[in-house]
């Protein structure tokens, strides 16, 4: 499981960034990126999918 | 204080479908009761009253308009008998007269990212200490009365003070910059020549404060703008004072607001006040619910040229609320959208609006308001509306309570 950023969506709410800032960093214009290659360890999956679905700009996926 | 005195050139609302006024008092005090209704029979309501006003409650619709800038534009988003196209001298779109708020695309973006850097997370996090310290000074200055008044003797200060140290302006302004907020955001439905005066004496407090920053320079946000570039080029102190507008007017009502909703569920809902006290880690869901919930702030754009939204004939220069508010407590979008609940985890909330405008101060804001409901909290666990005495909510865009009297049953003081 991996989560994915879609940088044309983000306006930089940081809902994913207080939910999961193991999954999720932002840049210093407070864009959100995915840490890493964005894989999501198992115990990090449900807090991957509560970021995705707070998002206010539908701008985060889960692929795999 | 160089506060308006009210008196609206409208008369009382015959209709909220067809007739609405936003700024009729009755309107913030009943306002998801009036969405609600409104969202059973038509999604967007419309007025004569501004020249022309819609008011579309869905979040569908909301969403949509946030989107479009094609049709939509943000030369005006403070809804009032003033439109930007009757001011001759107004700096038009993309620009407008307080970017990025007011700036359409492509502008808005370049004017923006002079500003995102000084309110993202990681910068904002350090103000941690001081607001909570501040928070702190508030309560203590409560002392030990019986009935206080958590909007005026609380809420309303936390962001007045926080703005003020960060443009570097004087802090006992406070009551000052509350003014110009109240005339620009509350008093609308004035006599057009009344809301241009009181539109002169904020320019001319902004350029004061200006002048005394290019004299003084120091290191604060209003020396920051004085120094940033775009295209190559030194901000136009056109475009500073519009930003430093912005900031003042834009942070102020807006987070007394939320904080002051927060407290106003705090005090009618024991049961969620009591579970916040003894467990504090339901803090981060209760912020974002409270936030959704009790959303303070609607926009407004101006419709660019005639245009068909939905079969509703809207026509240029008209006015589009936009009720980010109306759109959390759609059902459509929301389970359960008409109740609170503190342990909310999905929770996709516009309470700081949707695309491009996207509030550059939610981290301020959030943080402002955390730490606010923290520190009333900790001092205050058991507290409730002070009975015999009345709640004053807020008129127009802005939405919140500005008299919040409670009377306090337990303190840790
Ligand atoms: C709970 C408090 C607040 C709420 C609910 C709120 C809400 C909003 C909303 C809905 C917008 C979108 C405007 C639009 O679409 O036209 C906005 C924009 C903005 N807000 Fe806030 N705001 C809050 C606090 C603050 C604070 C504390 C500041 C800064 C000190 C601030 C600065 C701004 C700025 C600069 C914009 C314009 C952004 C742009 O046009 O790109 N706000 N706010
Ligand atoms: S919640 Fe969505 S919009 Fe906000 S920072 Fe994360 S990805 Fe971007």
């Amino acid at each position: 499981m991996k989560v994915q950023v879609d940088q044309s969506k983000c306006q930089g709410h940081n809902r994913c960034y207080a939910i999961a800032p193991e999954l999720f960093d932002v840049d210093d214009m407070g864009n959100a990126f995915a840490i890493g290659d964005g894989v999501v360890e198992p115990h990090l999956a449900e807090k991957a999918r509560l970021a995705v679905a707070n998002c206010p700009e539908y701008a985060i996926s889960i692929v795999e | 204080m160089t506060t308006l005195d009210e008196k609206s050139i409208y008369g009382p609302v015959t209709s909220w479908k067809t007739d609405f006024d936003h700024a009729d008092p009755s309107y913030n005090e009943n306002a998801h009761e009036i969405w609600s209704e409104l969202r059973g029979t038509c999604p967007v309501a419309h007025t004569e009253r501004y020249g022309g006003t819609w008011l579309p409650v869905t979040h569908d619709l909301v969403h949509e308009i946030a989107y479009d800038t094609e049709h939509f534009s943000s030369r005006g988003v403070v809804v009032a008998t003033v439109k930007p196209s009757d001011l001759p001298d107004a700096i038009p779109a993309p620009i407008g007269g307080a970017p990025p708020i007011t700036s359409d695309p492509p502008f808005h973006q370049d004017a923006r990212r002079i500003l995102l850097p000084a309110f993202s997370p990681k910068t904002i996090d350090l103000w941690e200490p001081e607001i909570r310290l501040l928070c702190r000074e508030l309560i203590a200055d409560m002392k030990a009365a019986d009935v206080v008044d958590a909007a005026t003797q609380f809420a309303q200060h936390i962001p007045v003070n926080v703005i003020a140290r960060m443009l570097g302006f004087p802090p006992e302004d406070g009551a000052v910059f509350r003014g110009f907020v109240h005339d620009v955001l509350e008093a609308i439905n004035l006599e057009p020549g009344k809301r241009a005066e009181a539109f002169m004496a904020l320019d001319s407090y902004i350029a004061k404060q200006v002048q005394d920053h290019i004299d003084n320079p120091r290191d604060d946000l209003t020396n920051f703008l004085l120094n940033a570039k775009i295209y190559d080029q030194p901000l136009s102190l056109q475009h500073v004072g519009g930003s430093i507008i912005l900031l003042l007017i834009a942070g102020i009502d807006t987070t007394w607001s939320a904080i002051g909703s927060s407290l106003w569920h705090l005090a009618t809902n024991p049961v969620d006040r009591r579970r916040l006290v003894d467990n504090p880690a339901l803090m981060p869901t209760a912020i974002e619910e409270f936030l959704r919930a009790y959303a303070p702030v609607t926009m407004a754009r101006v419709v660019k040229d005639d245009y068909n939204f939905h079969g509703n004939e809207m026509k240029q220069n008209d006015w589009v609320l936009l009720p980010f508010p109306a759109a959390n407590r759609d059902p459509e979008e929301f389970e359960n959208a008409d109740q609170v609940l503190i342990d909310r985890e999905v929770n996709r909330h516009a309470a700081f609006g949707l695309g491009i405008h996207r509030c550059l101060g939610s981290n301020l804001a959030r943080l402002e308001l955390r730490v606010a409901v923290e520190e009333f909290l900790a001092a205050f666990p058991d507290f409730e509306l002070a009975p015999d005495e009345v709640v004053k909510w807020s008129v127009g865009q802005i939405r919140g309570p500005r008299e919040l009297p409670v009377r306090i049953n337990a303190r840790t003081l």
